[in-house]
This record gives structure tokens, C-alpha cells and sequence, in this order.
């Protein structure tokens, strides 16, 4: 909203030519409500995409204000600036070395210690500051009443009330933004005093580092050395080793006297010190009644009444989806189709014109025919899930179960999209804290069955063995996905993080950003799966009018119809499944010329062929985002695993079920 | 001022005021061996410290910090009349002198051996006075050891009475004392304002061995079991 007024307010003066550059960050905790004032400010003007070389995302967006052209950057949520996770370590270092003309500290008003410790770690790094205390509505009905006054003067910082959802304080943020840039560095604004033993010890350190060159502040170097900050200690040690031995020697030395670690005692300092401002700023005339929202979590965390909504949401999420996509997608699909005659006339029936219908438009109608319907809504169910609040509930109520996969709650959420489909559930594993939740998440979500598995395990085993079989693949399908879960943890080095989350309140979501953030999450999958799709339907039809199905089919056959007893005709289906796997289901009824697979597959060949198609790579557009998250080694690996997995499973299940029946 | 001397009078009011009394100055000026003015002179520069708390009239108690240096010198103290008396097999009369000197300069890497060495005891062989147990320990010095051999670190101090934050019902509150985890585990949950003192309350525990909910700080945070049933509480009674 402010963006449309600024834009229409700032033409003349961008034609005067006056244009400057400035660069703004916003940074806070999660959920504070960044992402809405990010798109406040920057309207459609953005660009999501991932800081070089790290699985952290990046939204940039520009906006015209006030002459000047102004980058904007939405760093990651985060609630410290330490090495725990690489969400810090990428804000930071984007805060010391890219040096924004300011950073919008955005801050929860009802969550205001908290945030604000967060906010004198932000000061230490030495950049201009403004806040922007957000979420007052919320704030209010808690009962929490913030002196804005009060809050500036003891942080010496400027500080803006808005109200993010509803556009409010939103342009004298930006204002004030803009001013604070203009006036240039003011007296620093007040420091965070530590004990006198601490702040003895950093004077000590901050003079030895007199000579040094570092991107960080002095005074910041100073208090991480002595917590014993890995990152900086490296840094350090390259440049002036005796630096980093002397840290230690007084990080002991405090230690001996509290008898906690130093980086203890730095961290309860300056929480001790949010809580301080916090105290003095704030008034709390808490509400005699619980709100409607904490009314709605005791619903939704309850041991009975809790699960019980997490299965009937679930269900409900899947079936709308479902209906709907199974709907919009046939719709297209004959739209789509309707244009065939258009092709032929214009290319032919000859080979050309197979190639650009079969190959790229198939392809192409296979992408719309997965974005629109299923991907689409997906990702707009999920925003909501999220920004409401309702995600942390669940991932409260799966934990326990994801443990026994070496996962956390969190990882539930993943693995929930994975059954939608594959490729947002492994961008989804982002929300782990390591790189290595991240691999374990996604390589259990590629085993999830998505839609289009779904559609292969209904449309044959349900079809024409009956829906308990179909079931009980199901089942099964859970138990190897906890196998191998619980498999890949064990074998993946590392540390296994536990759960540690900030439970928010329950808000209602803002529905712009929710369509924005789909929008751009939609962008992100067709960038990552059309070309894929596209190129891969383009080879298969290639090598089809070449001829080269039938080799293929013959070289594969030791291990469709020796080892897995199936058809050789099913080594062609299942190579196009690898592009949408329910094609390998459409292509089988192709190529044996019916659709009633009772009469061509045996019952067991039947149950074989779906688990073989469950298990036996990840698609195409899933493979092309294991890569985009994890490299193309990782995601090779994966693959390959599947492959062997599946077709030994296949085998064996062959000869065993051949034995019982 | 020598870290001797200020280890010595912490570690005398500390001697001196084993059940939680304040210590006159007349007192410490016997047990020290020094004038009643010095002593007050020193009282005073301690108390600018921070370490202790002192007034005239009714004389001196041990700050948290005071008392962690005092814990810290007589726990080395009692640890060397042991090794002097069990080991060099030193009269008990001579131990107490020769610890008196030695104490300052024992490092804490040796205090641990020497702990370990003399199978942590319990006891001062003059006087039988108790040993405290070191920081890292729960109950003897061989956990603390077998803590130190897993990698694990810890933040935060023992007392009686701790338990588990998973043992509290829901709707109880209490007190931080200690946390032990991986290293990178506990800067998480002091960075999300769990640090030692803090109060907590449990809100919700999640069926079947789940995530504990809290409210810690005006806000909820979600620790998942096993970091949970690490963090250490005194439990506020409920009267
Ligand atoms: N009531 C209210 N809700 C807000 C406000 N600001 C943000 N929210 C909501 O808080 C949730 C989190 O906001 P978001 O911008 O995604 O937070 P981020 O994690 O900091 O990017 C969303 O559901 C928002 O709609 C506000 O000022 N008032
Ligand atoms: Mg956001
Ligand atoms: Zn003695
Ligand atoms: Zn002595």
C-alpha cells in the first residue's frame, strides 16, 4: 500500500534524475511479521533467490522513494548472531561486509524481551538502526502497552510503531528510514553495558585488536572472542593468533569466577539487559480472559482434541486438494489437447510434428497440468498454515513420532507436501536447522508417495485388486519410509539437532503476502521442473521415433522379466515415469492397448509393478531440486540408491508373494 | 590487590558462614590473624567488588560471585590436605598451612586429577570438614569426569533439589539451575533466553514422551524431549 503511494508521489522526482542508491535490510526474529513489510515495501518488484553458495534464501526487492532507488533485502529469522545455524552466519556477515546504509529491526511488540535481545546484538555490529515495533495490535490485546518514548531513549534508537497486516506505519517507517540515512552517523547510540569484569576484559581485547583489520566492529570481535565464537576465532587466528590465546586465558578467567562459561554470562547479560529496557518500556494489564487465539492453541495442542484436528485438517487439506486438482487438470488437460489439430496442421503428422507435440508440448501440458492444479493451491495452503501459526502446533505434535526417525517435528512438514508432491517438499527441508537435517529430511521425502504415485497405486492395485491392497501398500510404504529414515540417520554423520522453536500466537495470515509468496514459490518450481519436463519428454519421443524403445526395452529385460517377472514392455513405461511418474501407468495401458490390466498382469506382476514404481527414483523436477538444494552428487546418490532399492524390493517381493500365493 | 589475599577472606567468610549467617568482623579479624581495621579496609574494597556484601554493623555475606570464587579455593584446599595427609602421609596438624599455600596456585586441570587420584572424597582429613563437589558433578567427581570424556559441556550451577524439566507437571514453574548438552545445543537455548536463574513455567507436556511447551521471558518456546529432560530446575514451591 505504501509502495503505490510512494511510487505515485516519487515519479516526478525520479524523472528529475535525482536517483541515489541506498540498500536496506530488514532483520529480526521469525515471525514478526518481515516478510509483510517486505512486500509492503517493494510491491512486485522482487527477486527470490539463495545467498551464494548456501541453501538460505534470499528475497531482494527495489522501491522508488523520495528520489532515491533503494534495494531492500528480507534476511532469514533469526534469534541470535552466533554460528548456530547458517541463517545466522549469512545475516551477519551480509550486515559487517555488505554494510547496508540501515537495518529496519523489525520487532514483535508483544514478544518485546525476547526481540530485543536480539536488537542489542544487532547494535553491537555497529550499523545504523531503526525499529520497527510491529504487531502493536496484537500487543494490545495481550494486554501489553509499549512506551515508544521511553523504548527510543533507552535504546537510543529510532523506533516506529507499525501495524504490518494493516499497512500502518508502514510509510513513516520509511520515512524515518530514509531521514536517519540523511542525518548521517549520530552519536552512537546507547551500548549495552556489560558487568565491569566483562567490559574490563573487552576494553582489553578491543585495544589489542587495535592493529588488526577485520570486517566486524572491534568491540564486536572483542565479545565474540570471548565467547568463543568459532567463526571469529578462525578469523582471528589467521591474522593475530595471540589475539585468540588471550581471549581464551580471559574467557577462563571469568569463568572461574561465575562458575558458567563466558559466553554464559555474556548471553544472560545482555538478556538480563533486554529485560531491563523491556521492563521500563512496556506495561502489562494482562486479560482476564484467555484471547480467542490461546483458546485455539489449548484446542490444538491437546492430547485428544489437538491430534484429532491435526488428522481431520490433514485430511481435509488432501481432499480439497486433491478434488480440485483432479478436477482443473482433466480440465485442462482437454483444453490442452483440444489444440493437437492446430499442431498437426501446422507441423504435420509426419515426424516433426509427433516430435514438437509429443516431445515439448506433452512435456509442457504435463508441467501446467502439476502447477496449476495441485502446486498452486498447495503452496497456498502451506503460506497459511505457516503464517497463521498453526505449522509449530503440528510439528509440537509429531515430534515425538519424527525422533524415532532421528528427525524432529519440524520435519513432519515436509514430509506432509511430500505426499502432495515431491519437489516443494524437498525445497521445504530448508526449514531444518542443519545441512544435515536437510539431506535426511529430503531424502525421506522422496520416498513419500505424491499424487502421482497415489494415482498409481489407486489406479491399479485399488482398481483391480481392491482398495485394501491398495491400503496396505500404503502402509507399507510408511514402514519403509521409516526404515530407511531411521537407516540414513544412522549412517549420515553428525549431530542430531533437537527441537527448539518459539511457539507464536496464532494470527491470521495476511493474504497478499501469502498470494505473493506462492506466486514467487511457483516461479521458483517452474524455473526448476518445466525445462526438465520439457527436454526429457523431447529425448523419450526422440528415441522413440528413432526406434531406440524397443533396444532399450530388450537391455532392460534381465531385469523386468527375469528378475522382476514383469512384461519387458514395463522397462519403457518405467523410463517415463521418471518424468511424471503416473505416466508410467498411462504409457503401460498404451503400449498393452487396454486399460483393463486384469486381462495383461497377473495379480503379483500387478502388486510388483506399483512397488517398483513407489520406490524406484525420485521424478524428474524432484531430482532437478535435489540438485538445485544438495548438488548434483548428493542427488545422484539418492537416485541411484532408489533405483537398486526398488528393484531388489520388486525382486523379492516377487518371489515371496509367488511363494504364499 | 593480590588474588591471594582476596581468595583468602572470601574463602574465611565463606568458612565462617557455613549456615548462611552473616560474619562479623571481629570474627574474621581471629581467624585471619589480622587487625579489625585492615580487615574492614579489605571488606570494603571487596564489597566494591562485588564479591561480598558488607556492612558495619552487621557484617559480611558472600555475593554469588563471592561465593563461587570461596567454593572454588576451599574445595582446592580440602582436596590438597587430603592428597598431603593420605599420600605424602604429612601430619594432619601440618596439612592445614601447607594447603594454605598451595591452594592459590593449583591449576583446575590438576585439581580434577588430584579429585580423581584420592577417589573423590568427601571429607577433610584435620577437621573433617565437607568437601564441595566440583562444578561439573551431580553427585561425585566421577560423573563430572565421565561428562567431561562424552563431549558434553554444561552452563550453570548444582544445587539440591534440581530436577529434570520433564518431571515438572504442567502449570509448574521454577528455576533454571543447569543445562548440559552439546555445545552448540546450549548456545541455542541461551540465546533463546534459557540462561541459569531464568524462571520457567511448563505449560504443556505433549503426550507419549513429546516436546515440552513453556513459557519463558513473556513468551513460549517448544524444547523438544531430550533437550528438555537436560535442562535442570529448582522447583518453585507452590504455597
Ligand atoms: N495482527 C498482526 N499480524 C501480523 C503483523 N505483522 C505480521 N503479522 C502476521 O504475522 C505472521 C508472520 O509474518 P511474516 O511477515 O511472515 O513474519 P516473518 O517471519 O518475520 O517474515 C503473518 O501471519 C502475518 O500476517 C501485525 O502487525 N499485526
Ligand atoms: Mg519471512
Ligand atoms: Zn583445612
Ligand atoms: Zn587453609
Amino acid at each position: 500500500m505504501s509502495c503505490h503511494s510512494c511510487s505515485y508521489l516519487n515519479k516526478k522526482e525520479i524523472n528529475q534524475k535525482t536517483s541515489k542508491r541506498l540498500k536496506i535490510a530488514l532483520a529480526g526474529n521469525a515471525n514478526v511479521g518481515k516478510s509483510v513489510i517486505f512486500n509492503h515495501l517493494t510491491g512486485l518488484h522482487q527477486h527470490i533467490g539463495n545467498w551464494p553458495g548456501k541453501t538460505v534464501e534470499r528475497a531482494e526487492g527495489t522501491l522508488h522513494f523520495k528520489g532515491y532507488t533503494i534495494d531492500v533485502v528480507d534476511l532469514p529469522g533469526i534469534y541470535s548472531l552466533s554460528t548456530y545455524s547458517l541463517e545466522e552466519l549469512v545475516s551477519r556477515k551480509y550486515i559487517a561486509v555488505e554494510r547496508p546504509d540501515i537495518v529496519i529491526n523489525v520487532v514483535d511488540a508483544s514478544v518485546l524481551e525476547r526481540n530485543l535481545f536480539f536488537t542489542l546484538q544487532l547494535m553491537e555490529l555497529e550499523t545504523p538502526i531503526i525499529i520497527a515495533l510491529n504487531q502493536m495490535d496484537i500487543a494490545k490485546n495481550k494486554g501489553i502497552q509499549v512506551d515508544v518514548n521511553k523504548l527510543e531513549e533507552r535504546l537510543g534508537i529510532p523506533v516506529v510503531p507499525t501495524i504490518a497486516v494493516k499497512g500502518v506505519g508502514i510509510t513513516r517507517l520509511l520515512e524515518k528510514a530514509i531521514e536517519t540515512i540523511e542525518k548521517g552517523p549520530r552519536e552512537k547510540p546507547a551500548e549495552v553495558g556489560y558487568g565491569e569484569e566483562i567490559e574490563e576484559k573487552i576494553n582489553l581485547l578491543t585495544k589489542a585488536l587495535k592493529e588488526v583489520q577485520v570486517v566486524y566492529p572491534r568491540r564486536y570481535v572483542a565479545i565474540k572472542l570471548l565467547e568463543g565464537d568459532e567463526e571469529i576465532e578462525r578469523e582471528i587466528e589467521r591474522i593475530a593468533p595471540q589475539i585468540v590465546s588471550t581471549a581464551k586465558k580471559l574467557a577462563d578467567e571469568i569463568k572461574s569466577i561465575h562458575g558458567h562459561s563466558c559466553s554464559t554470562v555474556i548471553t544472560s547479560e545482555r538478556y538480563e539487559a533486554a529485560g531491563c529496557i523491556a521492563r521500563a518500556a512496556q506495561k502489562l494489564v494482562p486479560p482476564i480472559r484467555p484471547t480467542m487465539g490461546e483458546r485455539l492453541h489449548n484446542f490444538t495442542t491437546h492430547k485428544i482434541t489437538g491430534y484429532l484436528t491435526l488428522v481431520s485438517s490433514l485430511l481435509l487439506v488432501f481432499y480439497s486438494i486433491f478434488t480440485f486438482g483432479d478436477y482443473t487438470s482433466g480440465l485442462l488437460s482437454t483444453l490442452f489437447n483440444g489444440l493437437e489439430p492446430l499442431f498437426t496442421s501446422a507441423f504435420g503428422t509426419g515426424i516433426t510434428g509427433s516430435i514438437v507435440w509429443g516431445g515439448i508440448m506433452e512435456g509442457f501440458i504435463a508441467g501446467v497440468t502439476i502447477v496449476l492444479p495441485y502446486i498452486i493451491p498447495f503452496y497456498i495452503i502451506l503460506y497459511f498454515l505457516e503464517n497463521s501459526g498453526y505449522l509449530s502446533r503440528i510439528a509440537f505434535l509429531m515430534d515425538n513420532i519424527m525422533h524415532k526417525m532421528g528427525l524432529h517435528g519440524k520435519a513432519f512438514i515436509p514430509i506432509m507436501l511430500g505426499f502432495g508432491c515431491n519437489v516443494p517438499a524437498c525445497l521445504g527441508c530448508r526449514i531444518m536447522e542443519t545441512q544435515r537435517e536437510r539431506l535426511l529430511a529430503a531424502f525421506v521425502t522422496t520416498l513419500v508417495p505424491c499424487a502421482a504415485t497415489t494415482i498409481i497405486i489407486l489406479g491399479l492395485v485399488g482398481k483391480f485388486l481392491g482398495i485394501q491392497w491398495a491400503l496396505a501398500l500404503y502402509i507399507f510404504n510408511l514402514l519403509v519410509i521409516f526404515v530407511l529414515g531411521r537407516l540414513a540417520f544412522k549412517v549420515v554423520p553428525g549431530e542430531s539437532t533437537a527441537l527448539i522453536m518459539e511457539m507464536h500466537d496464532y494470527k491470521w495470515p495476511h493474504l497478499k503476502t501469502i498470494l505473493k509468496q506462492t506466486w514467487f514459490r511457483v516461479a521458483e518450481f517452474i524455473k526448476i521442473a518445466f525445462p526438465l519436463i520439457i527436454a526429457g519428454s523431447f529425448a523419450l519421443k526422440l528415441a522413440e521415433v528413432a526406434g531406440l524403445l524397443e533396444p532399450v526395452a530388450a537391455t532392460l529385460s534381465p531385469i523386468t522379466v527375469t528378475w522382476l517377472g514383469l512384461p519387458a514392455i514395463t522397462g519403457i513405461t518405467l523410463i517415463f515415469g521418471v518424468l511424471r511418474k503416473e505416466l508410467s501407468l498411462v504409457m503401460l495401458a498404451a503400449l498393452l492397448g487396454t486399460t483393463n490390466f486384469a486381462q495383461v498382469l497377473t495379480p503379483v506382476q500387478m502388486v510388483v509393478f506399483t512397488l517398483v514404481a513407489m520406490f524406484y527414483i525420485p521424478c524428474i523436477a524432484t531430482i532437478a531440486a535435489l540438485v538445485k538444494e544438495f548438488g548434483w552428487k548428493k542427488a545422484l546418490s539418492i537416485t541411484m540408491f532408489e533405483i537398486v532399492f526398488a528393484i531388489s524390493l520388486g525382486g523379492v517381493a516377487l518371489r515371496l508373494l509367488t511363494l504364499v500365493a | 590487590m593480590p588474588r591471594k589475599s582476596i581468595e583468602d577472606y572470601l574463602k574465611t567468610v565463606y568458612e565462617l558462614s557455613q549456615n548462611g549467617a552473616t560474619v562479623s568482623t571481629t570474627d574474621m579479624s581471629k581467624a585471619l590473624k589480622v587487625a579489625p581495621a585492615s580487615v574492614t579496609e579489605m571488606l570494603k574494597k571487596l564489597a566494591d567488588k562485588g564479591y561480598i556484601e558488607y556492612s558495619p554493623y552487621h557484617g559480611t555475606t558472600l555475593t554469588e560471585t563471592g561465593r563461587r570464587i570461596a567454593e572454588k579455593i576451599a574445595r582446592k584446599h580440602r582436596l590438597l590436605e587430603r592428597f598431603l595427609h593420605d599420600v605424602l602421609k604429612i601430619d594432619s596438624q601440618k596439612v592445614h598451612k601447607e594447603a594454605c599455600e598451595m591452594e592459590h596456585s593449583l591449576s583446575d586441570d590438576a585439581e580434577e586429577s588430584l579429585c580423581r587420584l584420592l577417589k573423590h572424597p568427601e571429607q577433610c582429613p584435620d577437621d573433617g570438614k565437607e568437601i564441595p563437589p566440583c562444578d561439573l558433578m551431580i553427585s561425585s567427581c566421577e560423573e563430572c569426569i565421565r561428562l567431561h570424556n562424552q563431549g558434553l559441556e554444561e552452563v550453570g550451577k548444582h544445587n539440591q533439589n534440581l530436577v529434570a524439566m520433564t518431571h515438572l507437571k504442567e502449570g509448574q514453574c521454577g528455576k533454571i539451575s543447569f543445562i548440559r548438552g552439546g555445545h552448540n545445543v546450549l548456545q541455542r537455548l541461551l540465546d533463546m533466553g534459557l540462561t541459569p536463574g531464568t524462571k520457567i513455567c511448563v505449560e504443556r507436556v505433549a503426550p507419549l514422551g513429546g516436546p515440552v511447551e513453556l513459557s519463558v521471558r513473556n513468551s513460549k518456546l517448544v524444547l523438544g524431549k531430550g533437550v528438555a529432560s537436560k535442562v535442570f530446575v529448582e522447583v518453585e514451591r507452590t504455597s
